[in-house]
């Protein structure tokens, strides 16, 4: 190292030059290997939406299990099925981070600030009509906003699944919602008592009948959030309105058919 | 004089290679980069994942500062070196995400936290800064294949005795799934990689008894 190298213009200049560099490298990589992650991030959308679902098996085609699950949308506030004019590049999250396409929530329970006015969800299809419901569900645990998937029978109230696609709580403590074998509990548990009122709850101990899920251990706040979250996407706020009017004994029209 | 280089070369080139394998191991000896080592060991496959990023992150990082190590102006030369590990790291990470999805996400900031793995960083101040290309090139590699015995071996441990299986393959079919195999709950959770890198670090001392520290 020569003593030139200390002068304030070589400092200087090493400096900019360097950033420069290593700007374009960064900025290239990442416009490069854009597309491919995006598909990914999709693939693996879909793949967590099976997963809900029970529909999932490894190995298998996930376009192709795809095929009998159609993509809809839901006015949040009037609860109706609605169309969309950029249905297929509509992001549920970037909408909610837009105010002419969001709203804040009178009660948020769940901490998630806006939420979206329409919601992304997907109904499986079967001959006699829907099977099952898959949710998008997020809501604020102890370090992260926790997304996921939550897949409910045509029946409105028994819990088939649900999967989280990105959560960043305590891994090994808060970052066990994300564990299939807790996940497992979810199933087949009611959300709702015979008069209609929501009664899904987290317990501490263990589980006593089909309302009730054991809560993670260890993750006090976590487990506040999940309920939470369960308690605001499920209410008046969230799908309440929707569950309430959707007919699942009928096939749902294509959105343009 | 070209031919006297490559020989001195080759026999040097081996030594940086493997010296950091067991006589100079950067997590055994120098006890560093043991927070991702900790991190990411409950299964093979990230651990595999996590030795090629780093491994990759190390060489090349090793190899650009080396290359303009006599232009970096010593009072910013830290900041350089973070500048360049930062910027390789996020390619990597980049890299990852586009072709390894899942197990980036399984990995999440771990690949990040590359940027303050200790090896990196010190590899660059202590080798890189000093040394020709090639051989900082080299460096970086066998840092890597160091960082990455260790982390393999605590792997292969942790899944094979916390889950009973290897890359996921069963090998010891656990109680749960109707085997005789009594899963260690403990190896699946970050502490116990402390306990078996100190048995490691005790086994490798037994070995090669230089490395123990005097007692001062």
């Amino acid at each position: 190292m020569s003593a030139s190298n200390e002068s304030f213009f070589k400092t200087v200049l090493i400096a900019v030059s360097l950033c420069l560099v290593c700007s374009v490298l960064v900025t290239s990589s990442a416009v490069i290997l854009k597309d491919k992650q995006k598909s990914n991030a999709l693939l693996d959308k879909k793949r967590n939406v099976l997963i809900a679902a029970n529909l999932y098996k490894e190995g298998i085609d996930i376009e192709q299990a795809f095929a009998s699950i159609d993509q809809q949308f839901v006015d949040l506030k009037s609860g109706q099925l609605v169309e969309l004019e950029n249905a297929v590049s509509y992001d549920q999250r970037k909408a909610a981070k837009n105010i002419e396409t969001s709203h804040k929530p009178q009660k948020d329970i769940a901490r998630i600030g806006r939420q979206a006015n329409i919601a992304s969800i997907y109904l499986v299809k079967g001959e006699q009509g829907i099977e099952s419901i898959i949710l998008p569900v997020h809501g604020k645990g102890l370090f992260s906003t926790m997304y996921g998937f939550l897949a409910i029978k045509s029946d409105k109230k028994t819990v088939i699944g649900l999967k989280f696609y990105e959560q960043g709580e305590t891994p090994g403590l808060g970052g066990e919602v994300e564990n299939p074998k807790w996940l497992a509990l979810w199933q087949d548990k009611q959300l709702f008592d015979d008069k209609g009122n929501l009664a899904l709850e987290l317990v501490k101990g263990s589980a006593q009948n089909q309302y009730q899920i054991d809560a993670l251990s260890g993750a006090t706040m976590t487990t506040r959030g999940l309920q939470n979250m369960i308690d605001f996407w499920l209410g008046e706020e969230g799908f309440g309105p929707f569950l309430s009017q959707l007919q699942t004994n009928q096939l749902v029209k294509k959105a343009g058919a | 004089m070209a031919e006297n280089n490559a020989t001195f070369d080759k026999q040097e080139a081996k030594k940086v290679l493997f010296r950091p394998v067991f006589d100079n191991n950067p997590i055994a000896l120098q006890v560093l980069g043991v927070c991702s080592a900790l991190a990411v060991t409950s299964k093979l496959e990230t651990a595999l994942v996590m030795c090629l990023a780093l491994t990759i992150v190390t060489a090349f990082s090793n190899l650009l500062i080396s290359l303009i190590r006599s232009q970096i102006p010593s009072s910013i030369r830290i900041i350089v070196q973070m500048t360049i590990i930062a910027s390789l790291v996020i390619i990597v990470d980049q890299l990852l995400k586009a072709y390894a999805f899942e197990t980036a996400k399984q990995m999440s900031v771990f690949v990040g936290l590359i940027i303050t793995n200790c090896i990196v960083m010190g590899r660059a101040e202590a080798y890189a800064m000093k040394n020709p290309p090639i051989m900082s090139f080299i460096d970086g590699i066998g840092n890597g294949l160091g960082y990455s015995a260790i982390l393999i071996a605590v792997a292969v441990i942790r899944e094979l005795f916390g889950s009973g299986s290897i890359l996921g393959y069963t090998i010891l079919t656990p109680i749960k799934d109707g085997g005789w195999y009594q899963t260690n709950g403990l190896l699946l959770l970050p502490p116990s990689a402390f306990f078996i890198i100190g048995l490691i670090i005790w086994a490798i001392r037994t070995w090669k008894p230089e490395q123990v520290e005097d007692n001062k």
